[in-house]
């Protein structure tokens, strides 16, 4: 990037607040994605939109390529630079603006962690549900822009349930406010969806109006064991039959039940096929009676073994070993792929089947937990990014559980996006005729393709 | 510079850290570091954060870096508070790899020159002891006391210490040259080494004083080794292994000269040193590691020692009517993990209301001399911790470090917060002596 291009950045935000030095560019080379990194050119750090405006204004009459960031933990290579360019770095804005109790609305900056938002909504007896693993270090800005869920996803949505209005600035410079605090609002094309989930393709979201909604009173956890993965098939669609929503609806696959005992010596069956871990959360009353009827579906689908929490400890028991699943499936090998392909929840058993036999055929280690209410898997698979032999096996593998995913009527992403890593899938689950009318839509709203260029619908 | 040059410096930088190559590779970016770190909570600076770190150090070793002034600098900001490791999901130890880097740099560039200058005298250990005595004796002229005990500032700028900065005065007489080497106990049930470390032998010789006497309250000897010297801590964490290394066998020279069932040290970090860090520096040298091993393993801290070893008279404690909360530094609780003893001697304490504060075990933002080189960024470490502290409400701050304990005075008194920062082993004596009226 020109140098003279580079004082007009300082001018801006100030000579602090781009950051050109090889070790800071270096930092912003990755994000938690494995696999993909590139050097940017600057780190530029706004702290209002007036500052992101004009950044995108001199950038786009430029064409220098954009890249919003917020803290970087997304698994869809959603941040890295691929092209050079600048890093806009938005973790300045970091406040939360207003709270509205009276509509229950928060207005928010997008650089404020999730975690924050939440005590801060606890205060008040409210929650923001979208809860992803990253929690604690996630910006709200990155959630939305990557449209995160978590594990209450089944009942209670992912981010663009709960995003009811924008204030994003376009390629161009130019700043729009969509939505706002109204409950209906059936008022021309739904841009707040639009831009949530976008991943920085389209704008660069400085400000958000969320729904936040009443904490639930009381919670009750259950787990069960499984000898036979089609039993526990047949009881989470049991209990969806039975007009049950559990906030939580868990499975681990064999392969992490083993890894989760060898690590956290939770007390797991080593042959058990599948662990479910179930919670129902609300009314005290209601709960009860919820819980009565899982323990009833379990019976009738032959759950091996239940064990039913009584109190807060019991409950950190049951959840620690589904807490366990990642880290210790992720210190098996130096490299973690965590994917997040998606199926009717009717074909989860079919769907964990498919990638132990990929596991086996390729002979990479693949672990599957996840969100079996609502069909989104987890299909993790640890290797070593610096054996060129074994990623080819792994780049494989990976390829028959996004088809796998989509012959079952599946999706590429539950929640963690498309970025760069599920790119290649794309038209096949899409077919050519969606993918021409996305990249109407990325050229529409940016002409000079200068946002997060190359990801998502790709090039265009 | 021409690219053969360049090239051979990122060959030698790579030579430097190649035996972390595996270590590093496990690091899988989840930036879970970040919800820890308090640089990073004040920053918000990818290069402040270990996942940061980390990447920079494999870039050397993929050749896409090279260990420069900037490298240097970016690994000095951290605490070393080991909170990273301690939140990784995938038990990459951050802390003990940045620290391997700055050894890279040590290598590489050499150690920053005011350090080198420390360190010199550091490792002097007659000329150190000299200087430090005439601190004390000439601290009046250069401090100014203030109301709070144990707290002085500078009446005139100090090359670095910031002139606002709140420390603790010098003793006039160290800890050391007051007791006879050994401090004999009638029926001494055991007999044990005290290992005073700087901070209690040059300032807060007040927890000295409160170590000896309690141990002799419990009928056990005190052997203080006249000849010891600094743990080596701030040398090792600067990366200078070598150096560290020889204040390693001092050490352990020294106490192998003493007949002592155990040895007590009063402050984490020293503890952590004794007991963690030595076996470690040897590793690869199985003559030094089997002695290092062995001090390791009769090495307590204070309560550690109070609690699992003697256990401590309780039949004749005195009240003390007042509410405490207790700091954990950092080598404490995620260090040699001892944050359950000190709690219990608070609470074993009569009249004496025990309440935990908000992030007890979060770093008080010193980290030792980085508070010294960072300052405003270690003040506002602090600053969060006094927060917690005050909405505690106790009417005194314990904890188990020297450093904290200053780091704290000094907070306290820049926020107008009047709670006394003092050790834990500090309100069992001041119980043992309520007992005694």
């Amino acid at each position: 990037m020109q140098t003279l291009y580079m004082q007009e950045f300082q001018k801006i935000v100030g000579s602090e607040n781009v950051l050109t030095g090889a070790e800071d560019l270096y930092c912003y080379s990755y994000d938690a994605t494995p696999g993909y990194s590139h050097l940017p050119e600057a780190v530029i750090i706004p702290e209002n939109v007036e500052q992101v405006s004009a950044i995108l204004k001199l950038a786009n009459q430029h064409e220098i390529p954009v890249y919003p960031r917020g803290s970087g933990t997304n698994l869809s290579a959603g941040c890295v630079p691929l092209k050079g360019g600048i890093v806009l770095l938005m973790n300045r804005f970091d406040h939360i603006i207003d709270v509205d109790l009276e509509n229950l609305v928060v207005v928010t900056e997008p650089g404020v962690i999730v975690a924050d938002l939440n005590n801060l909504a606890a205060k008040h007896g409210l929650i923001y549900p979208p809860d992803p693993g990253t929690v604690a270090t996630a910006t709200l800005g990155g959630t939305i822009a990557e449209n995160a869920g978590g594990l209450r996803g089944l009942k209670y949505g992912v981010s663009k349930h709960y995003v009811m209005g924008l204030e994003v600035v376009l390629a161009n410079g130019d700043i729009l406010h969509t939505g706002g605090r109204n409950v209906k609002d059936v008022s021309g094309y739904d841009l707040t969806k639009l831009f949530t989930g976008s991943e920085g393709t389209l704008g660069v979201i400085t400000q958000a109006t969320l729904k936040l909604v009443a904490a639930p009173e009381c919670k009750k956890s259950i787990m069960a064991v499984f000898k036979n993965l089609d039993n526990a098939g047949t009881t989470v669609a049991g209990i969806i039959a039975a007009k049950i929503t559990p906030a939580t609806l868990e499975i681990m696959d064999n392969a992490t039940i083993r890894t989760v005992e060898d690590y956290a010596h939770v007390g797991l069956p080593l042959d058990a096929e599948a662990v479910l871990l179930i919670e129902v959360d609300g009314m005290p009353e209601v709960v009860a009676k919820e819980a009565d009827e899982i323990l009833q579906v379990l019976k009738t689908n032959h759950a091996d073994d239940i064990q039913v929490a009584q109190n807060d400890a019991e409950r950190d028991k049951l959840w620690a070993a589904r807490r366990a699943a990642l880290p210790a499936l992720a210190k098996l090998r130096p490299t973690t792929y965590v994917e997040d392909a998606t199926v009717p929840r009717s074909k989860v058993p079919e769907f964990l089947r498919d990638v132990s036999r990929i596991a086996k055929n390729f002979n990479v280690t693949i672990g599957t937990f996840g969100h079996a209410g609502d069909g989104n898997m987890h299909p993790t698979i640890v290797c070593d990014n610096r054996d060129q032999k074994e990623m080819e096996l792994v780049k494989q593998a990976m390829n028959e559980i996004f088809l796998s995913a989509i012959k079952l009527g599946g999706t590429l992403s539950g929640e963690h996006g498309i970025g760069l890593g599920k790119l290649p899938w794309m038209e096949q689950q899409h077919g050519s005729k969606v993918m021409d009318a996305m990249k109407s839509i990325k050229r529409a709203l940016d002409p000079k393709l200068i946002l997060n260029p190359g990801k998502l619908v790709g090039e265009c | 510079m021409d690219y053969v040059a360049i090239k051979e410096i990122q060959n030698k930088d790579q030579r430097l850290l190649k035996d972390i190559r595996d270590a590093l590779a496990k690091c899988m970016k989840c930036g879970n570091c970040m919800a820890v770190c308090p640089i990073y909570k004040e920053t918000r600076n990818e290069a402040s954060v270990a996942r940061g770190k980390l990447a920079l150090i494999e870039g050397i070793l993929s050749g896409e870096n090279e260990i420069s002034a900037d490298l240097d600098h970016i690994l000095s900001k951290c605490l070393c508070c080991k909170a990273c490791a301690a939140n990784c999901p995938c038990g990459v130890k951050a802390d003990e790899l940045i620290i391997r880097g700055r050894q890279a740099v040590v290598q590489a560039r050499g150690l920053h020159p005011v350090k080198k200058l420390v360190f010199k005298l550091l490792s002097n250990r007659k000329l150190f002891d000299i200087a430090l005595k005439a601190a004390g004796l000439f601290g009046p002229l250069s401090f100014k006391r203030l109301p709070r005990k144990m707290a002085a500032v500078a009446r005139f700028p100090m090359p670095g210490i910031d002139k606002k900065r709140i420390t603790a005065p010098f003793a006039p007489v160290p800890l050391r040259s007051r007791y006879p080497e050994v401090v004999k106990a009638a029926n001494a049930r055991h007999k044990v080494g005290f290992f005073t470390g700087c901070m209690i032998n040059y300032i807060y010789t007040d927890v000295g004083d409160a170590v000896i006497h309690v141990l002799n309250h419990n009928d056990i000897e005190v052997v203080i080794p006249s000849e010891q010297h600094c743990c080596g801590t701030p040398v090792y964490v600067s990366g200078d292994k070598e150096l560290a290394k020889s204040f390693a066998r001092h050490i352990i020279n020294v106490f192998e000269n003493y007949d002592v069932e155990y040895v007590i040290a009063a402050c984490g970090s020293c503890a952590e040193a004794l007991k963690i860090e030595y076996p470690h520096m040897f590793q690869d040298d199985p003559t030094m590691y089997k002695r290092a091993k062995v001090l390791a393993e009769k090495t307590y801290e204070i309560s550690e020692f109070l609690v699992d070893i003697v256990p401590f008279r309780r039949d004749d404690l005195g009240q003390i009517l007042q509410t405490v909360t207790m700091h954990d530094p950092c080598h404490m609780a995620r260090g040699i993990k001892v944050t359950k003893q000190p709690r219990e001697i608070l609470q074993a304490i009569p009249g004496l209301t025990f309440i935990e504060m908000k992030e007890a075990d979060r770093c008080c933002g010193s980290g030792g001399s980085f508070s010294v080189a960072n300052y405003s960024l270690s003040r506002k470490i602090n600053d969060r911790k006094i927060k917690n502290i005050k909405e505690s409400s106790a009417d005194v701050v314990a904890t188990s470090c020297g450093t904290c304990r200053m780091h704290l005075a000094d907070g306290l008194e820049q926020n107008k917060v009047y709670i006394e920062a003092v050790h834990v082993v500090q309100l069992l004596e001041q119980s043992y002596c309520a007992g005694e009226i």
